[in-house]
């Protein structure tokens, strides 16, 4: 990283005797000068010593407060019976646990969180994957294309479920139309399972897939050009091009975007809550998302203690699903490398 | 070698950009025509001239001048906030030397991966207990600060600002704080605009923690949509009209720094 004249100039000026940056060589006889008393000296090494902690205390204090502590205390509450209106009642153990696991809407929020959360990253990599390898060529207007595939994710969850749950209206929608136009039957989208938890994934993957495919471009533009070539020379066409020097070369990078969307995927609840009016997840809750059923137990049905057990059991499934991500990408990676 | 693109590549990215596009122009389209479009066979190509009557309609049926300060009140103060506090952290993460900074900067990574929003039901309870349900304080509070923000910060001013320049402030007898004040600050500069533009959007499309704390009298531009829509009979032009105008802030935010957005972006996932 070059330097920026404008960190360096403002050291220079207001009132120090010597330009710091300007002449080195020059700071010296003026500190000879001018000694700092054994006083001023205490203090720079206190302030030496403490200024660091004091920095990163704004961050940790206000992290601990409103980002740790509620974790903590999730648990807490949901070893108690705790109402929302009512408040803290008895300590039941695990019987918050038992409960959530008897239900069979948590299974049914579960099943489809991770059916929506399924088809929402799988095509979503593999198009930004594509998607990027065709913007990693020598367009002509290349920024104008890299800020015209991130156009949707300017468009807020909520605004992108309103909209989507217009264009897969079950009645009058787009894509009902369209079937119907080229013969088709129309599919209740709205109805059917499958078809509602293809439409809420459709949501996620046009709102992301640009963007991950921007995350993608950075990381096949540092694979060195010289790999290419003597593929190249070598006889390998475009595609084994792509698929044994580009992909092993930016497997950490695939990891990454393929972590954060678990992380972000099985949280979803903005476009199945306003897939429909209800806000419930479909009249037999076919796309209730678990975020969703965590949601109705604290706010409709007014039981914090069970919600705060959904969430931990939540968490708990994040990272469940984030490990078992991670061995298997490197396992298939590894494959890939030897090949 | 020959990398030069051919019609293909351009066809294939022109469909996406389309694609990417006709969603947005839809709820444009839909939101410009009168109700009854929707029932027609086929459906309009153009605009009708509906949008500013459906956007009149939008703003009385909910508290949308309203919902349109609280977020931009709300999402440029989390974002300042969130940039200032970062960079003072990522600074001394990145170039001030003390006792236990890798293991605190290893929490600080480990707690990326900790989904904080699951902590909502013990945030809930504290901000009824402090009487700020309802207000504005509960979305800012929570948001002041983020471990991605300290560690994106940390990133790149390890780069950003050589150590002898450090230094050499502080031999001329620059105190810690002139000296991040001064040199660090100035520095930080373009890595700052890119996250104040991720944490404004970040904050302005947030839906599920404004959902639980604010009322229906007091929403933000996300809450004042899901109002919108509810009741039994959806007036899909009122409903779109309103998901159009919540989307023009940021798309001309967009316009503006969308440069910054893109090089943000690849720029997080090389060195993230």
């Amino acid at each position: 990283m070059t330097l920026d004249s404008p960190a360096v100039k403002p050291v220079g000026d207001g009132g120090d005797p010597v330009g710091a940056t300007t002449s080195p060589a020059g700071a010296r006889p003026s500190l000879r000068r001018r000694r700092p008393s054994p006083w001023r000296r205490r203090l720079s090494r206190w302030d030496t010593r403490l200024s660091p902690y004091l920095y990163i205390s704004p961050f940790f204090v206000l992290f601990l407060l409103v980002g740790m502590f509620p974790l903590g205390y999730t648990a807490w509450v949901s070893v108690h019976q705790w109402g929302l209106l009512s408040g803290q009642g008895d300590f039941i153990g695990l019987d918050n646990y038992a409960r959530v696991i008897e239900d069979r809407y948590f299974w049914n929020a579960l099943r489809n969180t991770v059916s929506i959360f399924v088809l929402s990253s799988v095509p979503q990599v593999v198009i930004a994957l594509v998607l990027a390898a065709l913007l990693d060529t020598q367009l002509r207007g290349r920024t104008l294309w890299r800020m015209s595939v991130l156009i949707p994710f300017v468009v807020a969850p909520a605004a992108v479920a309103l909209i989507f749950g217009n264009v897969f209206g079950d009645r009058y929608g787009l894509v009902n139309e369209g079937l119907q136009a080229i013969g088709l039957d129309p599919i209740r989208w709205h109805v059917d399972t499958l078809a509602s938890h293809v439409a809420i994934a459709s949501m996620v993957n046009w709102r992301w897939t640009g963007y991950n495919a921007l995350i993608f471009l950075a990381a096949m533009q540092a694979v060195p050009r010289e790999l290419y070539e003597s593929a190249c020379l070598d006889g390998a066409g475009r595609v084994r091009q792509f698929l044994s020097i580009t992909l092993p070369m930016i497997r950490p990078t695939l990891l990454f975007v393929i972590i954060t969307s678990t992380i972000g995927g099985l949280q979803i609840f903005a476009e199945p809550r306003l897939f429909d009016t209800q806000g419930l997840g479909g009249s037999d809750r076919q796309y209730q998302t678990l975020t969703m059923y965590l949601w109705e137990l604290g706010w409709r049905v007014r039981d914090l203690g069970m919600a705060s057990a959904v969430a931990w059991l939540l968490f708990l499934i994040i990272i469940v699903f984030a490990l078992v991500n991670l061995v298997v990408s490197r396992r298939v990676g590894a494959l890939g490398g030897r090949r | 070698m020959n990398r030069r693109p051919g019609f293909l590549v351009y066809g294939l990215l022109t469909a996406f950009v389309l694609g990417s596009c006709l969603p947005l122009y839809w709820s444009f389209l839909v939101g410009s025509h009168s109700r009854d479009v929707l029932t027609e066979r086929v459906p309009p190509l153009l605009p009708g001239g509906h949008f500013f009557e459906n956007a009149q309609r939008a703003f009385e049926a909910v508290p949308f001048w309203k919902a349109l300060g609280n977020s931009l009140l709300v999402s440029t103060t989390v974002a300042t906030s969130v940039v200032f506090f970062s960079t003072l952290a990522g600074f001394a993460f990145a170039k001030l030397a003390f006792k236990g900074r890798t293991a605190l900067l290893v929490f600080v990574v480990a707690t990326l991966a900790v989904p904080t929003q699951l902590g909502v039901i013990p945030l809930f309870i504290v901000m009824a207990e402090l009487g700020w349900v309802g207000s504005m304080w509960a979305l800012i509070v929570p948001g002041m600060v983020t471990a991605f923000g300290v560690f994106f910060m940390r990133q790149y001013l390890i780069d950003a600002v050589p150590d002898e320049l450090i230094e050499a402030a502080r031999v001329d007898g620059c105190s810690m704080l002139r000296t991040f004040w001064n040199v660090a600050l100035p520095a930080a500069r373009p890595a700052a605009a890119i996250l104040w533009l991720f944490t404004f959007m970040a904050t302005w499309t947030d839906f599920f923690w404004p959902l639980i704390v604010l009322p229906a009298s007091n929403p933000t531009v996300q809450i004042a949509l899901q109002q919108l829509q509810s009741g039994y009979y959806v007036d899909y032009s009122l409903v779109l009209a309103g998901a159009a105008i919540s989307t023009i802030p940021l798309l001309v935010l967009f316009v503006l720094t969308g440069r910054q957005l893109v090089a943000g972006i690849m720029q997080g996932a090389v060195k993230g």
